[in-house]
């Protein structure tokens, strides 16, 4: 793979080829592309405000005559406009923690890698002590942190501590292209440290690092909806699709739909965003075939 | 060599201990608000007076001093909102609901997933294949928040297998339906590492050999493609239990299941500071150990690891 640099037109040529062959990640893109769409514009289609309660319409299910397209809560607020609301936190949240965690672990990763030595044992000792505990707890204690309800300053402390998977894969890649010739001129013609591994290193690490990225997404989404189901996260009457299932969850019994739209838009975006990095990885990694 | 390798092992978890507690916290002290805000607001001496009972007026390096040297003795504090329980009790309390709970989740994983991910390499590209290789995809991505109201729906409201959610004492009905929603997204990732795993060691020389020598083909599987192919499914047991601890949250939460599990998010939302540490300090050091307890495992069954 990392064979790939010198001819780097034709690898990306390459991996886009293979990518399109790929059935399974087309629809999956295809689906999340059309998913955000309607994330961000269908709200606005609809009569009713996301925290907006009908007093005429309580739990009603989707598909009864009035303009309430998936039904109401208990509350009678419109279930389709609170589905979409919680996917746009989910996109844009997943997509948040996963560029800090991107740029933390790049940076972290490369460097360890480069500098080698005393300096890489103590950050990757770092990195395995956060390792050792499992990451909802580090999430939880972080949670405690900040004022509850402000999701968005939980998210980057969260990117903040999930870039370790990512510096793993970034420092292992940094030592085997380390010894190049490429680096070997780039120091002989006297760029410094940051300049090699901004300029050099970084760049050619991109391939895992948009993989593991892709992948890293539906995992953001998912801490998310986790939290927002245990309470910890998005607060009412803000909606997000973990809360909507907690509160789905508990009306099973009477308005099953309450449970069932929210759950059904989680799983096909993590289920596509999963098949779209799985995708991506056998484009740009053809050695795993 | 090995027991050399396995006490500097052990010897590490305890500093690695250390510093998750010292960081945690000072972490969870530096957060804004404290136990007694929330309630009605009380008036500020009776406030001091709580603070000053429980040593939440003294420096916090004094406080993290008595913390530990609490915990040396086993005694966790008391817990701030369940006025008249100590942290001990309310842990001791539910942790043989939780432990019960995730090893009958790991083993389930164990029993299901190897025998699936077995098949499923023996038949590679049929459709006993796909069909397995699908629902596995399927149960890795489907977080435990989704599966278990749906399974709680399905076999609890509709069918009536088992009930909906509860517990008693002694009654295994009620671990039905939380531990396959535990154990289902470890199936399925035991089952695709089983059988990625056996298809490689299949296409080894030694099985080719043990075929030339006439082995019926139940005992080349069972004898000698199956050991070797199942030591990434042993070094996946530290994730696992990981895993499985941390879905325990959840599942404890969706069926009412009186675990320790709901204590951390319960103390996470009362600013519970000892309870949420004491939680931390059990369940942290339970992944460490078994963590530590897996990679021993996988280094006594794999010869070719070395200790260095």
């Amino acid at each position: 793979m990392t064979e790939a640099a010198p001819a780097a037109r034709g690898f990306w040529a390459d991996a886009w080829r293979r990518l399109r062959r790929n059935k399974a990640a087309m629809v999956a893109a295809t689906l999340i592309l059309l998913i955000t769409l309607l994330a961000f514009i269908g709200p606005s289609l609809s009569p009713h405000a996301f925290d907006a309660i009908d007093w005429d319409h309580m739990a009603v299910p989707p598909g009864a005559p009035n303009d309430h397209w998936l039904g109401t809560d208990r509350l009678g607020r419109d279930l389709y406009v609170r589905t979409l609301a919680g996917v746009q936190i989910s996109l844009q949240i997943g997509l948040l923690a996963t560029l800090v965690s991107l740029f933390i672990g790049v940076l972290w990763g490369a460097t360890a890698g480069y500098l080698g030595g005393r300096i890489d044992n103590l950050m990757m000792r770092v990195v395995d002590i956060l390792y050792s505990l499992p990451y909802i707890f580090i999430v939880i204690i972080l949670s405690t942190l900040f004022e509850r309800g402000n999701i968005y300053v939980l998210f980057l402390a969260i990117g903040a501590v999930g870039w370790l998977t990512m510096a793993r894969i970034v420092r292992g890649q940094t030592l085997s292209i380390k010894r190049k010739e490429f680096i070997e001129a780039a120091l002989a013609s006297g760029v410094g440290t940051p300049g090699i591994l901004l300029r050099h290193i970084v760049p050619n690490v991109v391939g895992p690092v948009i993989i593991y990225a892709t992948l890293t997404i539906p995992q953001m989404i998912l801490f998310e909806s986790f939290l927002s189901f245990l309470g910890l996260g998005v607060q009412e009457p803000q909606a997000s699709l973990g809360s909507l299932i907690n509160e789905g969850a508990q009306e099973m019994e009477s308005a099953v739909w309450m449970l069932l739209v929210p759950a059904g838009f989680l799983v096909t975006l993590l289920m596509c965003f999963n098949f779209l990095g799985d995708g991506l990885r056998d484009a740009l990694d053809p050695r795993d075939r | 060599m090995m027991l050399r390798y396995a006490l500097r092992r052990i010897a590490g978890v305890v500093p690695t201990l250390f510093i998750i507690i010292t960081l945690s916290f000072f972490v969870i002290r530096i957060a804004p608000g404290g136990p007694f805000d929330e309630e009605q607001a009380l008036p500020p001496e009776i406030k001091a007076n709580l603070e000053a009972a429980y040593g939440l007026d003294r420096p916090l390096i004094e406080q993290y001093g008595r913390y530990l040297a609490g915990l040396v003795r086993g005694d966790f504090g008391p817990s701030f909102k369940f006025k008249d329980f100590s942290v001990t009790e309310l842990i001791a309390q539910g942790l043989p609901v939780s432990l019960m709970l995730g090893l009958s989740a790991v083993l389930l994983a164990l029993l299901v997933g190897i025998p699936l991910g077995t098949l499923a390499a023996l038949r590679q590209n049929s459709p006993t294949d796909y069909g397995i290789m699908s629902v596995a995809v399927l149960g890795i991505a489907l977080p435990g928040f989704v599966t278990g109201p749906l399974f709680a729906l399905i076999f609890g409201l509709h069918l009536r297998w088992f009930p909906v959610a509860g517990y008693e004492d002694g009654n295994l009905r009620f671990l039905v339906l939380p531990v396959i929603t535990l154990a289902l997204p470890v199936i399925a990732y035991i089952a695709r590492l089983t059988r990625g795993s056996l298809l490689e060691v299949l296409r080894m020389h030694f099985v080719r050999t043990a075929r030339a020598k006439g082995l019926p083909e139940r005992q080349v599987i069972l004898r000698h493609a199956l050991r070797p192919a199942l030591l990434p499914v042993v070094s996946y047991l530290g994730p696992a239990t990981a895993f499985v601890i941390t879905g325990s949250l959840v599942v404890e939460t969706v069926f009412g299941l009186p675990g320790s599990g709901r204590y951390l998010v319960q103390g996470a939302i009362n600013r519970d500071y000892t309870l949420v540490m004491g939680m931390i300090v059990v369940y942290g050091s339970l992944t460490l150990t078994l963590n530590l307890i897996a990679d021993l495992l996988y280094g006594w069954l794999d010869p070719r690891v070395r200790y260095d």
